[in-house]
């Protein structure tokens, strides 16, 4: 899907055309959807269920193709790398293999010997705080240190683009604070460029550049909030307040509006 | 501690009556040789050199035919559970050979392999084949869809990767259960085919039992057991360990 473009004019790393998302031969559930991710920047995408946030993730990872439209994003074959990793909801670590070797997982088959894959999995670890749970089995880790482990394990490809499916969202409050602040330390660290999918408005609002809310049927984009706020950001500043209740704002009205949900 | 004492107290037990019944007149010794009698014709076997023997040949048809058994019926039910055409093609096969006892092999394996180690290996293939088959596909059948995924993801989209990344290290449990089963079956297959002239215990049993010596017939019952017990003792040592990230 992903298809090489010789020349970026600007820093724009992914290029979205038209893309439409259908699921078998029902009328598409996304339309129209065109849109670019600059490199580096943070990107949260929001919207009620249904209007194919996973399944945009899905299409961007290559796991599923569009109905139609074009994703652009160069592509050059590295050792030791894939342009685009998926962090999933639930952690999906391979129970019969040790957390390194989980970390190690995404590297297979990108050309790197095994020693340099456990070491570069090792760092990895360290760069999500697990280092010490290396020989552990997955059964024995907490369910944030899982999505941890979920995330180096994306992280470890060293991926252009990072792709993230609610990675939080089943975890406990406090948890899910400390991993967004981890997230965002991976970030400002790698500069990878995120794409975040998310139910939580003011999740996205915290880590975020931009919010795009997807809404209507077919859905589209509803509009594309800029998020302005100084980092770190404090969630009781009225600014932040504001931002949120703005999109919460746009989300119900598209929803009243939206045939049907 | 206390249950390996009891299962100790349920064997001396078991052995108490055993000796009693004919002692005490209640059943011929012919009928049921009691344990003490077991040492003599057991000795008698060993100098006579028929014991060793016999169990050499018997672990050899054992070992060849579990192996040979086993890898078919794997291999087989993973193929099945991954492309669903092979399932299709081959499903009132499966469905006409299954019920077929091993015994009614024995015709067939004499004509083929004649009477000789390759028929014997053939029953106990038999004998072992539909229960690793059955575990092994319904171990990869089973598989996690999410862990497929996790595996397309990160690139590995061939059959052969899934295989052997995701399907095969993920129905390691459920093939191992039907290998278990199997390490039983076989010793019962090991029996039935050396009834017919295959030297081993089986043919030993059926020696000694045409000539109503039961108390040797009882000794080879023992060595199979005695046998089955360290296979299945060594092949959960193996099992443990491999599947030690299980909780």
């Amino acid at each position: 899907m992903a298809r090489p473009i010789n020349n970026p004019v600007s820093d724009m790393l992914v290029d979205i055309k038209n893309l439409a998302i259908a699921y078998g031969d029902a009328p598409p559930v996304l339309a129209g959807f065109t849109t670019g991710l600059e490199r580096g920047s943070f990107t949260a995408v929001v919207g009620p269920s249904g209007v194919g946030k996973s399944t945009l993730l899905r299409v961007l990872s290559g796991l599923t193709a569009p109905a139609a439209g074009t994703v652009e994003m160069p592509v050059k074959a590295e050792r030791g790398r894939r342009p685009v990793a998926l962090v999933f909801q639930e952690a999906r670590l391979l129970p019969w293999r040790r957390v390194l070797e989980n970390v190690a997982f995404g590297l297979e088959g990108t050309g790197l010997p095994k020693s340099e894959r456990l070491t570069r999995a090792r760092e990895t670890l360290a760069l999500v705080g697990l280092a010490e749970m290396a020989g552990r089995w997955p059964h024995q880790l907490s369910g944030g240190q899982r999505q941890r482990i979920n995330l180096a394990r994306a992280l470890s490809v060293r991926p252009d683009l990072l792709l993230l499916d609610e990675p939080f969202s089943a975890l406990d409050a406090i948890t899910r604070q400390t991993l967004q602040d981890e997230l965002l330390r991976l970030w400002r660290e790698t500069r990878t460029t995120m794409l975040f999918v998310t139910h939580d408005l003011d999740e996205a609002v915290y880590l975020a550049d931009r919010v795009i809310l997807l809404g209507g049927k077919p859905a589209g984009i509803v509009r594309d909030f800029p998020v302005d706020l100084h980092r770190p950001r404090d969630r009781d500043t009225p600014h932040f307040t504001d931002t949120v209740r703005g999109i919460r704002a746009a989300l119900s009205e598209s929803v009243s509006d939206g045939a049907g949900i | 501690m206390q249950r390996s004492l009891l299962a100790f107290a349920g064997l001396v037990a078991f052995l108490l009556i055993w000796e009693a019944a004919p002692r005490l007149g209640l059943i011929s010794p012919l009928f049921l040789p009691p344990p003490s009698t077991l040492p003599q014709a057991f000795t008698r076997e060993i100098t006579g050199g028929y014991w060793l023997a016999a169990v050499l040949a018997s672990l050899s048809h054992y070992l060849i035919g579990l192996a040979l058994g086993t890898g078919l019926g794997v291999a087989l039910g993973i193929a099945t559970a991954l492309y669903d055409r092979l399932e299709a093609v081959l499903s009132w096969v499966i469905r006409l050979l299954r019920p077929v006892p091993g015994l009614a092999w024995v015709p067939f394996a004499i004509v083929w392999f004649g009477i000789g180690e390759a028929a014997a290996t053939f029953i106990i293939v038999i004998g072992v084949f539909w229960i690793n088959y059955y575990a092994a596909y319904g171990a990869a059948k089973a598989i996690d869809k999410d862990l497929l995924e996790v595996a397309d993801a990160f690139g590995h989209r061939g059959t052969w990767a899934k295989l052997v990344k995701i399907v095969l290290p993920g129905s390691t449990a459920g093939i191992l259960s039907g290998v278990r089963t199997g390490l039983g079956q076989a010793w019962m297959a090991v029996v039935a085919a050396e009834l017919f002239g295959v030297p081993g215990l089986g043919q030993r049993m059926i020696q000694a039992s045409s000539l109503l010596a039961t108390d040797v017939v009882v000794v080879y019952m023992i060595t199979i057991a005695a046998l089955y017990g360290l296979t299945d003792t060594v092949f959960v040592l193996i099992r443990d360990r491999l599947l030690r990230w299980q909780r």
